[in-house]
């Protein structure tokens, strides 16, 4: 079960990989950035018990936090940079 | 299953490398940048290099997103047209790649125990770790005991790079930007 739960999650991969690449607007890319984090923990814990060891868990949780930093710091300059050339300007 | 995995992986951080070639919006490749770090790290903690899975996921995904932000925003989103021919560049990855490829060759398989490394120190930190140091990870007792002076000194030459990058961050921002000065503590 847990190695359909891997295909599964290495597919949900592949289709967020095909979203940055094609993703027309920022948003698009931004979610789909955030996503192949979220997967990449998911998969880590998976993988953790498909190898025996479920102690990746712990690892797989300080990812998260990592991936919630980028996704900060990716909205932070959305926000106040000068990112977004291909969306309507940010207003004021 | 592990085999698939890793190589369904390694599948992925070719596209992902191709990609970056490809896509002409670099805003993109920012993303695709942070996207190939957390791949990598996956895999690296798949082949048990917990370590160095951390550093790429911390480094990789994390800091280098926010430095290439950092520079996206002091330039434009699209990217330019090449103005020189791509052989030359071309040609020289193609001789480095493949010079890596035939270094791959000398190497022993991955996971051999009677290979160079696992027989000389190796036993001997794996076996006096954990009555010497009483940390269950011996990777951990080896950078932070055995070798403090050297982690030591990493961190010291780290730590001053950082300080050079900030000043040099900080000495270029225009000052006369209204909007990041009002949105808070941005910086």
């Amino acid at each position: 079960m847990f190695a359909a739960a891997a295909i599964g999650l290495l597919v949900a991969l592949g289709l967020c990989l095909v979203r940055i690449i094609k993703g027309p607007s920022v948003f698009d890319r931004v979610i789909a950035g955030n996503s192949v984090g979220t997967l990449s923990v998911l998969l880590l814990a998976v993988m953790g018990y498909v190898f025996g060891r479920p102690e990746f868990i712990d690892l797989a949780i300080t990812y998260a936090l990592l991936n919630v930093i980028g996704t900060v710091a990716v909205l932070k300059f959305f926000r106040y940079g000068d990112l977004g050339r291909d969306e309507e300007e940010v207003g004021q | 299953m592990e085999f698939l995995i890793n190589l369904v992986l390694l599948l992925f951080l070719a596209a992902v490398t191709f990609a970056v070639i490809g896509v002409r919006n670099l805003f993109a490749v920012v993303i695709l940048g942070g996207a190939y770090s957390f791949l990598m790290a996956t895999l690296l903690i798949a082949m048990d290099a917990v370590d160095v899975g951390m550093t790429e996921a911390a480094v990789g995904a994390g800091v280098s997103t926010v430095l290439l932000l950092s520079a996206l925003h002091l330039t434009n989103t699209e990217e330019a047209a090449a103005r020189h021919s791509n052989v030359l560049p071309l040609a020289l990855s193609l001789l480095t790649g493949a010079a890596l490829i035939y270094g791959t060759w000398g190497l022993p398989d991955y996971g051999m125990a009677d290979t160079a490394v696992n027989t000389y120190v190796g036993q001997q930190y794996l076996e006096r770790s954990i009555p010497e140091t009483t940390v269950p990870n011996v990777v951990t007792s080896v950078l932070a005991s055995y070798r403090g002076y050297d982690t030591l000194g990493e961190t010291t030459v780290i730590f001053t790079a950082g300080i050079g990058v900030l000043m040099l961050l900080r000495g270029r921002r225009p000052r006369k930007d209204k909007e990041t000065s009002t949105g808070g503590d941005a910086t």
